[in-house]
């Protein structure tokens, strides 16, 4: 039996069925989840994939968090289970304060689509174990609501214990501070980041490029040895 | 005031009522009067006013239009033809797919970021209401000067609404076009494409069948907004003052254009794919241009039987909307449906899952009337073929304007060219970075084109390639082309060029053009000039599709695109849908590899009417089109096709504007690689670099298949001819002039940015 990966559909959700392909692209069994369900399925880690959940009505992430499948992600993140936000799902992390900080509208003010490169900073997450430290990936980066900020105290904070986990390379697409491009709690389970690794997996489709695989067998690598 | 009631109406035949501000002329009023045997009842007439309207009824190009059908080619990948929401093509392996471009010029000019960004959400549920998964958009997009001051008010809203609702519905956006030319000023093109993928067996049409079938309807309450869209703003020109500020003494028109709500249509997208894969739906039709006017009449038109619709159980957003408001309001996420009455449960049970409104508003009847009540009574009562495809068709007035001699006359040919190798490399940059030909990507990078994980080819390419299914690579390819500037100096030749174009750019990417779709932006109807641009124009697409084997399936023409007495040049936009039996066979534009060869296909004349280069260099328009030769279309499509199912070239662009160095160019910086050029002997290297001859290709052809290719090519009888190869990092025409490709980046990449940003 191969592990189980939670993919949430929340109403406006976008790239859940890309998320599920990406899961069983590397060899995982995706069950999707329902946000009005609370039943997580007996899954081992969950994804909150990327799109407009709730149109980013009021603010990104700001109503899904209150969705009745959030209860039991956040009750099982707090118990250690692997839990990847992409996109609009680490803006729901963010709301429900599983992760800190906020995401502001891109500095430049516009929606934008790219090829990013990133910088791991952290290849020791739940997510990141297949990447060296520091290597540099290339996945795409698609959002308008991409700005990372937190106060200083908690930017240190995050430096200090090495959760930031990713930086933008070259560019800082969106002045996010410190070039923070994802992060992660302090128990490393729950991880966080704008740009789509889900987008990555097939050398044919989008940049061309597999570098966002790595996230999806990083989990397989944890699940199998845990 | 009293409720305008059918026996009201009967009973006052001499009320006055305001046709004539509805857009009604007296004559067609009079005929309303005559199919009802009595005055219409304000709700009739607001039904009439909009479904007669030019955007609906298409009465001034309906007679132009049946050539699509009359000359229609043999094809067997023709499943659902025009009529419906969209036309639908085979494509092989169990799979169809649905496509349509459209327009939404009208409301973007006056509102860019809702125009745009509703022209985006109709066009997706057009799609949707054949039974498909809408799968990808493109935006062919046409404004004024890049550096006019309302150019810069208008394109970054159309293109964040663009932006903002089809990023937000997750359809990966994979190409399009950003022209600019002084003519569209006062009236941007926007136009709109969606493409759809079902099985056979998904396809729904637009009828309403089965007396006792209930008609319902879902999506978001209707509200105020968009009343009298398609009769007040898409079927009139606007007067030279402008109609987007106020300022000039009239009420502005920005009401009659609608809001967007993409949230609401990703619901309803998912929630009608839910209710078709359950078979819940006997006939859909999707509520746009005319809202419930449209649906109601077209569906109880098509299909057997009346229909009667209970109008006051309609979800508003404002309960004081009139009856004939709710029926002409085109506020946005409507759907209609007909449902059998044991199967309606169910379709409300999954419209609550998606936490979708819907109600039951009436029912299909074994009459032949539709039939609208009010609180019970009865405010509608008409023969609904009269409403939906029985309306007004006018043979139009037609005459050559007297101006075209004058202008085919004034030979590009006399233009004077660069004297000098400098001179050349000079305008050589100017061209490639003239608004016209520069990097479009501050535009594309505001749209999604990764969403749902199967875009294959995406803008800069040749054309959007998305892949269909994960087991065979099958996937599908979409390029659309438009030429106005050609079509100016000959409608007829222009609409070819832009069919020609199209077809090009999906055979370049390795796809096999199946079928078209087209919009058809021109001027007022009532001026016989632009009648006769639009005549000549179909014309020359119908004889074109015959002539490459590509059926029309469907399209959509807008017309009073003016400002004042001066239309914009005929602009007539071709969509071309080519099917690929496996992606990983794709040929992208990107020259990549060193040491390639590099052939140019077919044959260069000094052909430079229309072209960019007399535009950027000498702000000219005149002489003629190139010419078109669409069997030599035919061959090079055949050609590339081959040659990308059998691995011999690694690259290819099609030559169009900008001719030669413009692709050479896209395909160097899209590759980071250079390429050295050798002028072949007695070949002007002006006529080659710049002249935009038809049915012409580039390609990079390894070197372990340069003896199959040329043999493949030398078989057929296309001219092939090798030019250069893949080197360095610079365009270096011998004996000419060399161009970094850093300095060619930065010409190339900096102007939308440093116009717009």
């Amino acid at each position: 039996m191969t592990a189980r990966v939670g993919v949430i559909t929340f109403p406006g959700t976008l790239d859940d069925r890309d998320t599920q392909r990406a899961v069983r692209t590397a060899g995982l069994t995706p069950v999707p989840l329902w946000h009005r369900d609370k039943d997580l399925r007996q899954v081992d880690a969950v994804i909150l994939p990327g799109g407009f959940s709730y149109g980013d009505y009021l603010r990104a992430g700001a109503i899904s968090r209150f969705s009745p499948v959030m209860e039991s992600v956040i009750d099982q993140a707090k118990a250690g289970m692997p839990v990847l936000g992409i996109c609009n799902g680490f803006q729901v992390l963010t709301e429900t304060h599983l992760l800190p900080g906020a995401m502001l509208r891109n500095n430049h003010l516009h929606f934008i689509c790219r090829d990013q490169k990133l910088r791991v900073e952290n290849a020791e997450t739940a997510w990141t174990r297949s990447y060296e430290q520091g290597q540099e990936i290339n996945i795409p980066l698609k959002n308008i609501d991409g700005r990372y900020v937190a106060d200083e105290r908690v930017l240190d904070e995050l430096e200090a214990e090495g959760r930031v986990v990713f930086r933008y390379q070259d560019l800082n697409p969106n002045g996010s501070l410190r070039d923070i491009a994802g992060i992660c709690n302090a128990a490393g389970n729950v991880v966080g980041l704008m740009p789509h690794p889900e987008h990555a997996v097939e050398p044919l489709i989008g940049t061309g490029r597999t570098d966002g695989l790595g996230f999806f067998t990083s989990i397989l690598k944890r699940l199998v040895s845990a | 005031m009293t409720l305008d009631t059918v026996k009201h109406a009967a009973q006052t035949p001499d009320a006055e009522q305001p046709w004539a501000e509805l857009g009604l002329k007296q004559d067609e009023y009079e005929r309303i009067r005559a199919i009802l045997g009595r005055r219409p009842t304000g709700a009739e007439l607001a039904m009439y006013s909009v479904m007669w309207s030019e955007h609906c009824s298409y009465k001034s190009s309906k007679v132009h239009l049946r050539q699509f059908g009359e000359k229609a080619p043999e094809s067997d990948a023709l499943l659902v033809g025009i009529g419906e929401n969209a036309g639908v093509v085979d494509v092989g392996q169990g799979y169809a797919v649905t496509f349509k471009v459209e327009s939404h010029n009208h409301p973007s000019y006056v509102e860019p970021y809702q125009g745009a960004a509703t022209g985006v959400g109709g066009i997706v549920r057009d799609i949707l209401a054949m039974g498909a998964r809408p799968v990808a958009v493109m935006d062919p997009l046409r404004f004024g000067a890049a550096d006019h001051p309302d150019t810069k008010r208008v394109l970054p809203g159309v293109v964040a609404g663009i932006g903002g609702y089809g990023n937000c519905l997750g359809l990966p956006n994979i190409g399009g076009e950003v022209v600019f030319d002084a003519c569209y000023q006062g009236n941007p093109l926007v136009n709109a494409l969606c493409v759809g993928v079902m099985k056979h067996e998904d396809i729904h049409l637009a009828k309403a069948s089965g007396a006792g079938n209930k008609v319902i309807l879902y999506g978001a309450r209707t509200g105020g907004d968009g009343i009298g869209g398609v009769s007040v703003l898409a079927s009139e020109t606007f007067d030279a003052a402008g109609d987007s500020a106020s300022g000039t003494g009239k009420p502005t028109k920005r009401p009659a254009v609608q809001v967007g709500d993409p949230f609401q249509e990703k619901l309803l997208i998912e929630c009608t794919l839910e209710v078709f894969k359950e078979d819940l739906v006997e006939g859909i039709q999707d509520l746009g241009g005319a809202g419930l006017s449209c649906a109601t009449s077209e569906l109880a038109s098509a299909g057997s039987g009346g229909m009667r619709v209970e109008l006051d159980t309609v979800p508003l957003r404002d309960s004081s909307l009139s009856p004939e408001e709710i029926l002409m309001s085109e506020s946005q996420e409507r759907m209609c449906a007909i449902v059998k009455p044991e199967k309606v449960d169910r379709f409300l049970q999954i419209c609550e899952k998606w936490d979708v409104i819907a109600t039951v508003i009436g029912e299909v009847t074994d009459g032949e009337r539709l039939e609208i009540y009010w609180h019970g009574e009865q405010i509608v009562d008409v023969p609904p073929r009269t409403v939906a495809h029985e309306g007004p068709v006018y043979e139009r007035p037609y005459a050559r304007p007297e101006w075209q001699d004058a202008l085919q006359a004034d030979d590009a040919g006399r233009l004077p060219r660069p004297a000098t190798a400098e001179e050349l490399r000079e305008q050589v940059l100017k061209v490639v970075s003239a608004p016209n030909q520069a990097s479009k990507s501050w535009v594309t990078d505001q749209y999604d084109r990764f969403v749902q994980g199967n875009t294959v080819l995406a803008q800069p390419e040749d054309s959007g390639m998305v892949r269909v299914d994960e087991e065979t690579g099958l996937g599908v390819a979409v390029a659309t082309d438009g030429n106005g500037r050609y079509a100016k100096l000959d409608p007829y030749a222009g609409a070819q060029l832009a069919l020609a174009e199209s077809y090009r750019n999906v055979a370049a990417s390795g796809a096999k053009p199946l079928a078209i779709s087209n919009c058809l932006n021109f001027g007022s109807p009532e001026d016989p000039a632009v009648m006769w641009q639009f005549a000549e124009a179909t014309r020359g697409l119908a004889d074109g599709c015959l002539a490459l084997g590509t059926p029309v399936t469907g399209g959509n023409v807008s017309l009073y695109n003016q400002t004042g007495e001066v239309a914009i040049h005929p602009t007539p936009v071709v969509a071309v849908l080519g099917v690929i039996d496996d992606v990983a066979r794709r040929t992208p534009i990107a020259f990549a590899e060193e040491g390639q060869l590099l052939y140019l296909l077919g044959d260069t004349a000094d052909e430079l009417g229309g072209s960019a280069w007399s535009q950027v260099i000498h702000d000219h328009l005149g002489g003629l089109p190139p010419k078109v030769d669409l069997e030599r279309e035919r061959l090079l499509a055949e050609i590339l096709i081959s040659a990308s199912r059998d691995g011999m070239v690694d690259a290819a662009h099609d030559l169009s504007d900008g001719g030669l160095i413009q692709a050479l160019a896209e395909s160097c910086l899209r590759g980071g690689k250079g390429a050295r050029i050798v002028v072949p002997d007695g070949v002007d290297p002006f006529v080659l670099l710049f002249s935009e001859s038809a049915g012409r290709a580039i390609v990079a052809v390894p070197r372990s298949e340069e003896v199959r290719f040329n043999d493949m090519c030398g078989a057929r009888g296309l001219p092939a001819t090798r030019i250069g190869v893949i080197d360095g990092d610079a365009i270096e025409v011998q004996g000419q002039f060399s161009l970094p490709l850093a300095e060619l980046r930065q010409a190339h990449e900096a102007t939308i940015p440093g116009l717009l940003a």
